[in-house]
């Protein structure tokens, strides 16, 4: 039932999340990272989950685009745990975790809100399509923070490269799911192919944060001003 | 429209977190001095060229590969790509674009220079551990 692009979209996702933790453990960090590789934790569970109903579904079955959405949404609500716990490591100096911890869950539940109201104006079947809003308004919020906590890294000037590799693979992340959920909204018709797209997008992270971990010296220095600067 | 606004900023968001993304990778193997040995077979002196970066690539993928700059190699292969169609396109009207393109396509090739150096001394290694076994 399972197509050789299946089983290696599947194997090499499921790998890199693995790779993740492996190489933090190596490194010797996994507490410092915690949610981090708590996200790639979840990322392998939930891959061994869509395994199996992939294998007794198939890829263009309910039960699984079900499975995907439903697992995606409780992933990127991790992913965002992950995100904010990024913003307590480069505003750590200035003591403001407690405000940024606030902060962020209180946008998590205005997000949901807002899906909640735009999906209860024009939906049948509402659940779904607020799992797929949901998703969809998280991605993009996770994006707008990424890019919020970018200009912070140029505005404290926050050198540790291996912070700044992650931040950014994030928002490569972040704004490729956005902007594949908003083109499935907008071209309902090209959702066939998004479905392949969605699991190819999902190894990009784990990919570069697993290079990141394991080549990045947790010391090595870089200026992200001169990143940002197109003209030299 | 609330779909087509959240496409129209996530793809200019992608396309610029890709940008510094690649110049983090870059950043971080500029620092590195070429071996004399690598600066003969590439032809890289001091700076490198973006034409450069055909030829490095091709001596690069002579080699056994390391899992570990498979991420770095395949995302600076795409970014010169879009650099030289940047080149090919919006730098023939902006002159200062064009020279921003030239100097970042030559960081592309040295950061290839760089991996092929850590790829010959990867192969090595590989082949003292058999010697040695």
């Amino acid at each position: 039932m399972l197509s050789p692009a299946d089983w290696v979209i599947w194997s090499l996702a499921t790998l890199f999340e693995a790779a993740v933790v492996v190489c933090s453990v190596h490194k010797k960090a996994f507490k410092r990272y915690f949610f981090l590789n708590l996200y790639m934790l979840f990322s392998v569970l939930v891959s061994v989950g869509r395994f199996q109903v992939l294998m007794h579904n198939g890829r263009s079955s309910l039960e699984y685009r079900y499975f995907y959405f439903y697992s995606e949404a409780l992933l990127v609500i991790s992913l965002y745990f992950a995100l904010i716990s990024l913003y307590s490591r480069v505003f750590q100096e200035l003591q403001l975790e407690k405000y940024v911890r606030f902060g962020a869950v209180l946008l998590l539940a205005g997000t949901a809100w807002f899906s909640y109201a735009v999906v209860n104006q024009s939906s049948a079947r509402m659940l779904t399509h607020f799992v797929f809003e949901l998703s969809q308004n998280l991605y993009f919020v996770g994006l707008v923070l990424t890019y919020a906590l970018w200009g912070v890294i140029l505005k404290l000037r926050e050198t540790r490269a291996l912070l700044v590799q992650l931040v950014l693979s994030l928002g490569i992340y972040f704004s490729a799911y956005a902007a594949s959920y908003a083109i499935s909204n907008l071209r309902p018709d090209l959702f066939s192919h998004m479905v392949y797209l969605f699991p190819i997008i999902g190894c990009l992270l784990p990919l570069a944060w697993a290079y990141a971990i394991s080549r990045v010296p947790e010391e090595a220095r870089i200026e992200p001003a001169r990143l940002a600067v197109a003209h030299r | 429209m609330i779909a087509a606004v959240i496409f129209a900023i996530s793809a200019a968001a992608l396309l610029q977190f890709f940008f510094f993304y690649c110049r983090s990778l870059i950043a971080a193997s500029a620092k590195q001095v070429l071996s004399a040995e690598v600066k003969d077979v590439t032809g890289i002196e001091r700076t490198a060229s973006g034409d450069d970066f055909k030829r490095v690539m091709q001596l690069l993928q002579l080699c056994p590969e390391r899992p570990e700059d498979r991420t770095g190699v395949q995302a600076i292969g795409a970014y010169f790509s879009l650099l030289n169609f940047l080149r090919s396109t919006v730098a023939r009207i902006v002159p200062s674009l064009r020279a921003w393109t030239e100097l970042e396509r030559g960081q592309c090739a040295y950061f290839a220079a760089v991996a092929l150096e850590r790829r010959i001394s990867f192969s090595r290694d590989m082949l003292a551990q058999q010697m040695d076994a």
